[in-house]
């Protein structure tokens, strides 16, 4: 038994919905009791998917528990079929069902449905989200990918992307357009948007992109065990990764990379030595999130912005090994962990000038009053940006460059805070010159007083419609010409504006 | 399909009839009421005993983590506990005295069971023995369950609510008890009309302290802020308390009707009564007036969610003049809402439990104007081109009591005039 405030990956479960939704034609029977519906909406409100997440949940209650189960299950498989009429059904157990045991892969399958049922288990009391991604996938590949004749050696497939994954559909985006600017086809992306069939024909590649090891080196492993398909290792985030990226594709597809390894590509390079950004020298990062992005970022800072990285560690278990080996390039020693506490304690204890993390150590970089920027699931809605905001190819590092840059203090404005320290119009305490002073000062005299009660049934308004509260009480008191304000001028005004 | 769920016609006197399904329910379990009610009990810790799921659940629901360090946490039950290799009371044990240690300022631990603990019958109410002898008189311990087996959503502060109640102190006195989470603003609100009223004292459960905790006895006579306190009533009833029958205090006319009825119920004199609500009762009726030509005539459809189902659309029906087309709650219980049943237009088709497939059907086939419903289902029928309210929100939000009826009514309008305002 484990304490945990906060975690960072959900159940593995909810690894196979982010594989699910990610797919089209393929609905997800989940033997799970009631409540765990919760997890649709990590879809729809966060992701703000427009579709529901096509899964159906059994959603079993204690009544259930002395009775047939499995029976319950076998009918909300059944329906969910004759309903949404799916290519294929994935079927599998939430973490109590896993307790009951049912076995739901036997039970559909003895429902003879005329669709093939995928199976998946997934231990709830030892693993986690992204294994079961990963799991889930290469359940599928494994079920469904058809050993074909040889491929063109410039075709290859992309694997790893998923529902909710950070930044992923935008990626997807920039990196299919740099192969086909390289000359290299493009045969499946999966798990995002492809069918199962489109799994059958993962076969007609000649080498796999795994854009995401979390979730897709354990199917490209099998596809290169069971069609000698070749891996592209290389994680195309940052400008140096990305070349990394391009010459290890054209290397395999037999294309010519020049084309693409011109300085100009990103903005990054430039930027980066522009003499605005001498005040990024040194300046101290902690780096914190999945494996992936975490050693890519901790390459990032010190290859391509001249941080210093102080800090690096991952939730990934799975992946401890590389990014171990990352940290040790730092001269540091890499926190693998899932605890936020001890991540929070090690952020507290190195003081960096910037972290880089996930939607957690935003929220400790926000206690600690550290800029900070995110880079890696975990995240929540305000990173699903409306905008096209890649992390990967050179566009990926365009984005990267100014997300991790705006939360710091310009070079230029850093240098005029310390030109102007002792200026009495410019220091700590004299606000934003743009802020308080410019506001319309009340005529002292005719601003109504607050009696005590009111002033404090103010205070139980949340804080953050407190200032309107405030400001429309004593507009609706100067109107009436009152010239004390009480809990019951309060409630007037509150009845008068409305919200 | 018709919109409107099928029900046999009703024979005069029978009860009004109700649509029961059963199959997928889009709520939360019990577990997501810990939201509220640890802002509520400020010195209070909730600790989940379940899984990594429990712990995403109550970490999603949240929304945003905006709590530095949360006042409630799950001990994640892992593959040892299962396989017997570790003793699961002894983790326990071990994960409370690290939390106690790290936050000595709680004064009440609850330990909340979850559908793995339920499912391996792990005994929390022992384990709650147990470390309250080990950790007693500092700090309480008790437990409940909020496990979606046993539990729909705000049954979670009925199962925490109930626990409490065998460890309120014993009084004598004749008090009125209010019993439900209200925020505390309209708590303050609630016990100024009561004194203006000339009720002397009147408590509140849950209290804002641990300490605090309300007495109750053979005296008490208490009053429901919320429709889904079943276990709570019945707990406080064994200790002789006795149950104020009333509509629940939502809009205008609810909240005169719960008030009413402890007046009624303490002898306070019509005069007194008027006197002390006309005010605010006014005041209350020019707040939703302002909505009601918005939102009177238009349609509005209830998923089961909070059981507030049936009071929200006996007032949208009655105080905004809307045409409620279904009313979907987790689970009737017919003694607490009968005033509310009373109320409620006869045209207010009931259903209760859930078969969301089926209710989403009726749901698009109705075509109403506003639907009410979770958070998974509010942004997919938007994209159908249905408007929708986050039931949750009724919930976060101060609803309760005249002064804040303005405001509950401006949840209703608000979805409707964004989708009126926007042209893209």
């Amino acid at each position: 038994m484990k304490l945990t405030l906060w975690t960072y990956e959900g159940p593995p479960h909810v690894g196979a919905m982010r594989v699910a939704t990610a797919m089209e034609g393929l609905h997800y029977v989940l033997h799970a009791p009631q409540g765990d519906t919760y997890a649709d909406l990590l879809f729809t409100m966060i992701e703000r998917q427009a579709k529901r997440p096509p899964v159906t949940y059994t959603t079993f209650q204690a009544r259930d528990l002395g009775g047939d189960t499995a029976e319950l299950f076998k009918n909300a498989a059944l329906e969910a079929y004759e309903r949404f009429k799916p290519q294929a059904l994935l079927v599998g157990a939430s973490c109590t069902a896993e307790l009951i045991q049912d076995d739901p892969g036997g039970l559909a399958r003895a429902l003879g449905l005329p669709i093939p049922v995928v199976a998946v288990e997934l231990p709830a009391y030892q693993k986690k989200e992204n294994w079961g991604s990963a799991e889930t996938f290469y359940q599928l590949v494994r079920a469904f990918a058809v050993k074909t004749g040889p491929a063109p050696s410039a075709r290859c497939n992309i694997l790893g992307p998923t529902a909710l994954g950070f930044r992923h559909r935008d990626d997807v985006t920039e990196i299919v357009r740099l192969l086909d600017r390289l000359g290299v086809a493009v045969n499946v992306i999966a798990p995002l948007g492809a069918t199962p069939a489109d799994l059958a024909r993962l076969g007609d590649a000649s080498f796999n992109i795994v854009l995401y090891p979390e979730t897709g080196m354990q199917a490209a492993a099998w596809l290169s065990r069971q069609f000698g398909q070749k891996t592209v290792k290389a994680v195309p985030i940052g400008v140096g990764a990305t070349r990394d990226f391009i010459a290890e594709v054209a290397a395999l597809a037999g294309v010519d990379p020049a084309p693409l390894l011109d300085p100009e590509e990103s903005r990054l390079p430039w930027y980066s030595r522009s003499v605005d950004s001498t005040y990024l020298t040194g300046k101290r990062v902690f780096i914190f999130g999945d494996a992936t992005h975490a050693i890519a970022a901790a390459r990032i800072a010190s290859e391509e912005l001249g941080f210093t990285v102080v800090g690096l560690g991952t939730y990934s278990r799975e992946f401890a090994r590389e990014v171990r080996e990352a940290a040790t390039r730092y001269g540091i020693e890499a926190t693998i962990s899932d605890d936020y506490l001890e991540v929070e304690a090690r952020i507290t204890e190195l003081q960096p000038e910037l972290v880089l993390g996930t939607q957690m150590e935003r929220h400790i970089a926000k206690r600690l009053g550290i800029p900070c920027a995110t880079i890696s699931a975990p995240v929540h809605v305000q990173d699903f940006p409306a905008r096209y905001s890649p992390q990967m190819g050179f566009e990926g590092a365009n984005v990267i460059f100014d997300t991790w840059v705006h939360p710091l203090m310009m070079g230029l404005e850093e240098h005029l805070l310390h030109m102007f320290r002792d200026d009495p119009e410019f220091h700590d305490d004299a606000g934003a010159s743009h802020l308080a002073q410019a506001a319309p000062v009340l005529d002292a005299a005719a601003t109504p007083q607050w009696n005590s009660a009111a002033e404090k049934e103010l205070k139980k308004i949340p804080f953050f419609v407190r200032g309107k509260a405030r400001r429309n009480t004593e507009r609706f008191a100067v109107d009436q010409g009152l010239s004390d304000i009480t809990l019951e001028t309060l409630y007037d005004a509150k009845a008068h504006f409305g919200r | 399909m018709s919109g409107i769920a099928t029900l046999p016609a009703r024979a005069p006197g029978a009860e009004r009839p109700v649509l029961r399904e059963r199959g997928q329910r889009e709520v939360f379990c019990g577990l997501t009421g810990i939201i509220w009610l640890h802002r509520k009990i400020q010195d209070a810790f909730f600790l989940v005993v379940g899984s990594r799921t429990c712990a995403h659940l109550i970490q999603s629901a949240a929304g945003v983590m905006i709590f530095a360090e949360p006042r409630f946490a799950t001990a994640i039950i892992d593959e040892r506990d299962l396989a017997g290799i570790a003793d699961a009371n002894d983790e326990l044990d071990a994960v409370v005295a690290q939390l106690l240690q790290r936050r000595p300022d709680i004064k009440l631990l609850f330990l909340v069971g979850s559908c793995p603990s339920e499912v391996i019958k792990l005994d929390l109410s022992r384990a709650a023995l147990r470390l309250g002898r080990q950790f007693g008189p500092d700090v309480r311990v008790l437990n409940y369950s909020g496990s979606g087996i046993e539990t729909t959503f705000t049954q979670g502060e009925d199962a925490c609510l109930a626990s409490l109640v065998p460890v309120l102190p014993d009084t004598e006195a004749a008090e009125l008890l209010v019993v439900g989470a209200l925020a505390d603003v309209v708590e303050d609100q609630f016990a100024r009309l009561f004194a203006a009223m000339g009720i002397g004292t009147v408590r509140f459960l849950p209290p804002r302290q641990a300490a605090l905790l309300p007495a109750v006895g053979p005296g008490t006579r208490f009053l429901l802020a919320q429709p889904f306190l079943a276990d709570t009533a019945r707990a406080l009833e064994e200790r002789g308390a006795v149950r104020i029958p009333a509509p629940f205090p939502l809009g205008v006319e609810g909240t005169t009707l719960w008030l009413q009825a402890a007046a009624s119920a303490f002898g306070v004199s019509a005069a007194s009564f008027s006197s002390a609500t006309a005010l605010p009762q006014e005041r209350g009726r020019r707040a939703v007036a302002r909505y009601r030509t918005e939102l009177a005539g238009k349609r509005i459809f209830f998923f089961p969610d909070s059981q507030m189902e049936i009071p929200l659309a006996r007032f949208v029906s009655r105080e905004l003049s809307m045409q409620a087309i279904e009313a979907g709650t987790p689970f009737l219980h017919r003694q607490h809402l009968a005033e509310e049943l009373d109320l409620l237009p006869e045209s207010v088709a009931l259903s209760e439990g859930q078969d969301v497939e089926r209710q989403l059907d009726r749901c698009r086939a109705a075509r109403p104007d506003l639907v009410v419903c979770g958070l998974g289902l509010a942004n997919p029928l938007e994209a159908e081109g249905l408007t929708t309210k986050w039931s949750i929100e009724l919930l976060f939000t101060p609803v309760q009591g005249y002064d804040q009826a303005g405001d509950l009514a401006e949840l209703f309008a608000r979805p409707l005039v964004r989708r009126m305002r926007l042209a893209v």
